[in-house]
């Protein structure tokens, strides 16, 4: 199968129509990737994009519907038969064995492989294959052991040694640098010129859309809500057409910042043991002000987890200090709580709540063990924590269907609601954030990042973790880089380049 | 940051009223009852199966169940004897699975329990009866305590599986206890079945006036009742169900987890040395190796039907030990072995399990997906 080569294939949905019970995920849906295009899929969390795809893909059976590929109508039952009309899907998350290198990967995720491999037969077809490919890839390193991008590229050579000409990317860019983006975005969008290739890329991001794609489809819950030509629409436009009339939050605008705010926070030469136990995460020298946000960029699994795990009390520190206010910080509830510290890590149903309690005792975590005067204790009320809980549901719109509704039953922009408005109710000096809008539809990260800017403007010291570049250079006073479990860049925001932040991420200085 | 866009007004779309109200309340409750009862019939039709192929009538079975069990005012003094340690047996279990913990080993809580209050009860011979009595309490659910808050200890310190370590020392105290009543402890005149000396009468726990049912009953029940009240409604038992649900956020909330699951693991462990206690004051008279009778393992099944629920294991304790009277009528009735009821005990287990694959499956029990007229 990588012997042959084929051209690129176009398809098309019709009425594309999914119902799971009484909810209707994707309703009505046509869309049309003609043969060589580079097409965009945008949508909010639960528009019903990955629905889409995964009917394409024969994951699910659509209740109605067709499917046309190259114009002739196809019954896909199957992922299986999916792959033998020549259309891949490269997820998210990588789905390569660490373990093993490139040519192996890709050798073994033939769906023929012979009992025993001629290593020295496939070596060189496998050479021979990517004499073909714009991509430059060492086949003999094992794949642990390359970068983010590289490991990127390898998702998708693999897809197209695998004989598709046509590539789902769901959220291809989500682990990349700014700058292995557009390299491997380039790359896919010269397939698509020449016309190996068709491209359905499922993004948030309007700048790439922008950047490499030709048309865009826009789905909003189920329904199809807009198609176009990118170059005939602005980002605004496509922005309407993802979350209808629904009005935004706007940021607060900055207060100016006052460089001689008191220091909240403090770190000094911290040293921990990461995850594996092998490298260690050091910071050296951080201070956080009152009233400024300070984000922290880098790529997942540089140390970031394991620094947030430190200022929680989750991982103890070999040596150095953290002081909150003057005092050493240790995270114990009373410190946090003498000293007005909040922390909300990220995904917070997994690390900020207890799924299967209901709404308001969630909301009630950081205050049922205190009365109205702060005093400690020992019996709670549940009627109390309810109307304390109804209040704040109240305050920060969280949509629930009963404050007695385990509060994993609630959306993802919801949770998130409720654990801030836990989090940002009373006095706050010291808010540490960790990725906050992960997985957040639209009008969700709006109304969060303007929770967070009206913190540091009401005095907080904000330090911001995040994987979003763009979420760092919209709401930081400054940046810093976290690479290889260190900071290694500090940027005013007013002289930040993405460039410069990126080449720091992927650990090029 | 202090917000104050609050309106003293609660919102009305928040929480339904009235009827409806009522009726999602006890939606939301009554997944806990429907799905145990279910499970139990279907326990019992598959033990009719079982009674079927060894050429006996189910329905006479149960019937005799029925009899044995709670038939009679004999009989039902019988099962609430029974049941008696049964309660706090299946608090062992229950108060760690609140902090999310699987502790199985409350038989080596409950032996080391009986061996300590025989032996209290031995050597403070002579002194008076109440500070005897309680004394032999204190130092049964001490010797408990200590066991299995060292399982917790293990556990959360040492990330010592606890069901493997709690199970592993369930087998060492009752070794222990073994040495103890065969070797230091013996009394000389035990010839057959080596026991501790017996306790003097004015040492023994009598019975609830007007009843064959000793003092343990009420102690069980006492124990169920403020174990309900430490979980629901004080801030520890808050805490704990936080750690419970999520260890991680409880962490982030700078939640003491540490001593929560040593002191939740202590208290539980207490309960059982506890029941050790009773067994020896009430029941045996002296410590021996009928004190491993199997209490804690069937105190599993009970806090397991029972959703680790303090108050529900009253009733689902007095059932099993219903159950567990019937055996010997059973066995005279029908001509089957009285390890019959253990094999509806074990169907019951694999079937309670299996149900709490269950829980969170039915919109009747969830009114958050019922339509919303308003």
């Amino acid at each position: 199968m990588s012997g042959t080569h084929r051209r690129a294939i176009g398809v098309e949905t019709i009425g594309m129509t999914m119902r799971f019970g009484a909810f209707t995920a994707l309703d009505d849906v046509s869309i049309k990737v003609p043969a060589g295009s580079f097409h965009a899929l945008l949508g909010e969390n639960g528009a019903g994009k990955s629905t889409l795809v995964k009917c394409m893909m024969g994951f699910y059976h659509p209740t109605s519907g067709d499917m046309l590929v190259d114009g002739h109508e196809v019954a896909i039952a199957s992922p299986r038969d999916a792959s033998a009309l020549g259309l891949g899907m490269v997820y998210q998350h990588f789905t390569l064995v660490p373990s093993l290198t490139g040519a192996e990967n890709l050798v073994i995720s033939r769906e023929k492989v012979p009992g025993i491999i001629d290593w020295r037969k496939e070596r060189a077809a496998l050479a021979a294959f990517m004499g073909r490919m714009p991509f430059k890839l060492p086949l003999d390193v094992k794949v642990a052991e390359l970068a983010a991008g590289e490991k990127q590229k390898l998702e998708i050579v693999k897809q197209l040694y695998l004989g598709r000409n046509f590539l789902v990317l769901d959220e291809p860019t989500s682990v990349l640098t700014p700058g292995e983006a557009q390299d491997v975005l380039g790359l896919m969008r010269g397939m698509t010129k020449a016309g190996d290739l068709t491209v359905l890329m499922i993004s948030h991001k309007f700048h790439e859309v922008t950047a490499f794609a030709d048309d865009i489809t826009v789905l909003r819950k189920g329904r199809l809500t807009g198609t176009g030509k990118v170059s005939d629409l602005s980002h605004k436009e496509m922005a309407a057409m993802m979350i209808g009339d629904q009005p935004i939050a706007a940021l607060d605008s900055r207060a100016a910042p006052k460089p001689d705010a008191e220091i909240v926070l403090k770190v000094k030469a911290l040293k921990a043991p990461d995850r594996t136990g092998l490298k260690s995460i050091n910071i050296a020298d951080l201070g956080v002000r009152s009233g400024e946000i300070v984000g922290i960029a880098g790529i997942s699994g540089n140390g970031q987890k394991e620094f947030l795990e430190v200022l929680a009390g989750q991982r103890a520190h070999n040596t150095g200090e953290v002081w909150v206010r003057g005092m050493p910080y240790t995270a114990t509830r009373a410190e946090a709580r003498e000293l007005n510290v909040r922390l909300i890590p990220e995904e917070p149903l997994k690390n900020a709540c207890a799924p299967k309690m209901t709404v308001a005792e969630n909301i009630a975590f950081r205050t049922f063990d205190v009365d109205g005067n702060g005093k400690p204790v020992s019996w709670i009320s549940a009627g109390a924590i309810k109307s304390f809980s109804a209040r704040l549901v109240q305050q920060f719109k969280v949509k629930t269907a009963s404050l007695s509704s385990p509060i994993a039953s609630l959306s993802g922009g919801n949770v998130q609601r409720a654990v801030l408005a836990r989090e940002l109710t009373g006095e706050v000096d010291l808010l540490i954030v960790s990725n906050p809008c992960f997985g957040l539809d639209f009008s969700a990260v709006a109304e969060i990042r303007a929770r967070i800017m009206k913190a540091r403007n009401a005095g907080a010291a904000v330090l911001l973790m995040s994987e979003d570049l763009d979420e760092l250079l919209e709401l930081s006073d400054r940046i810093l880089v976290m690479s290889d479990g260190a900071l290694v860049y500090e940027t005013p925001i007013a002289e930040a380049s993405v460039q410069t932040i990126g080449e720091h991420m992927a650990g090029h200085h | 940051m202090t917000d104050m866009v609050s309106s003293p007004d609660m919102p009305g779309i928040l929480e339904a009223r009235g009827y409806r109200a009522a009726l999602e309340w006890i939606a939301r409750r009554a997944e806990a009852f429907v799905i145990p009862l279910a499970a139990l019939v279907v326990g019992m039709v598959l033990f009719s199966l079982f009674i079927l192929a060894v050429g006996r009538s189910p329905v006479q079975l149960y019937e005799t169940m029925w009899r044995g069990g709670f038939g009679s005012w004999f009989s039902i003094q019988n099962s609430l004897s029974r049941g008696a340690p049964l309660l706090l047996a299946a608090l062992c279990v229950a108060l760690p699975a609140r902090l999310g913990l699987v502790v199985i080993g409350g038989e080596g809580a409950i032996v080391l329990g009986g061996v300590t209050a025989a032996a209290i009860g031995v050597v403070l011979n002579g002194a008076p009866s109440f500070l005897v009595i309680l004394l032999m309490g204190v130092g049964g659910a001490a010797a408990g305590g200590i066991w299995i808050g060292a399982v917790g200890a293990l556990r959360h310190y040492r990330a010592v599986n606890e069901t493997i370590s709690s199970l592993l020392m369930a087998y060492i105290a009752i070794a222990l206890m073994n040495h103890l009543v065969e070797g230091p402890l013996r009394d000389p005149a035990s010839l057959n079945k080596p026991s501790t000396q017996p306790l003097s009468d004015v040492y023994r726990v009598g019975n609830i006036p007007g009843m064959e049912v000793h003092w343990g009953l009420v102690v069980g029940i006492l124990a169920c009742v403020l174990s309900w009240l430490l979980i629901e409604k004080t801030r520890w038992g808050f805490a704990a169900r936080i750690a419970g649900g999520n260890v991680r956020a409880a962490q982030v909330q700078g939640l003491a987890v540490g001593p929560l699951i040593v002191g939740f693991t202590a208290l539980a462990g207490g309960f059982a040395g506890l029941a050790g206690m009773v067994e020896v004051a009430a029941v045996q008279g002296s410590a021996n190796g009928s004190l491993a009778a199997g209490y804690g393992y069937t105190g599993i099944l009970v806090a397991f039907l029972a959703r680790h629920n303090p108050l529900a294991i009253i009733p689902v304790a007095i059932l099993l030990g219903g159950i567990d009277a019937s055996g010997g009528l059973i066995q005279r009735r029908m001509d089957l072995p009285d390890a019959t009821v253990l094999v509806l005990q074990g169907m019951l287990f694999i079937v309670v399990l299996f149900s709490e694959t269950f829980y969170g499956r039915f919109k009747l029990f969830n009114p958050d997906l019922w339509q919303r007229s308003t």
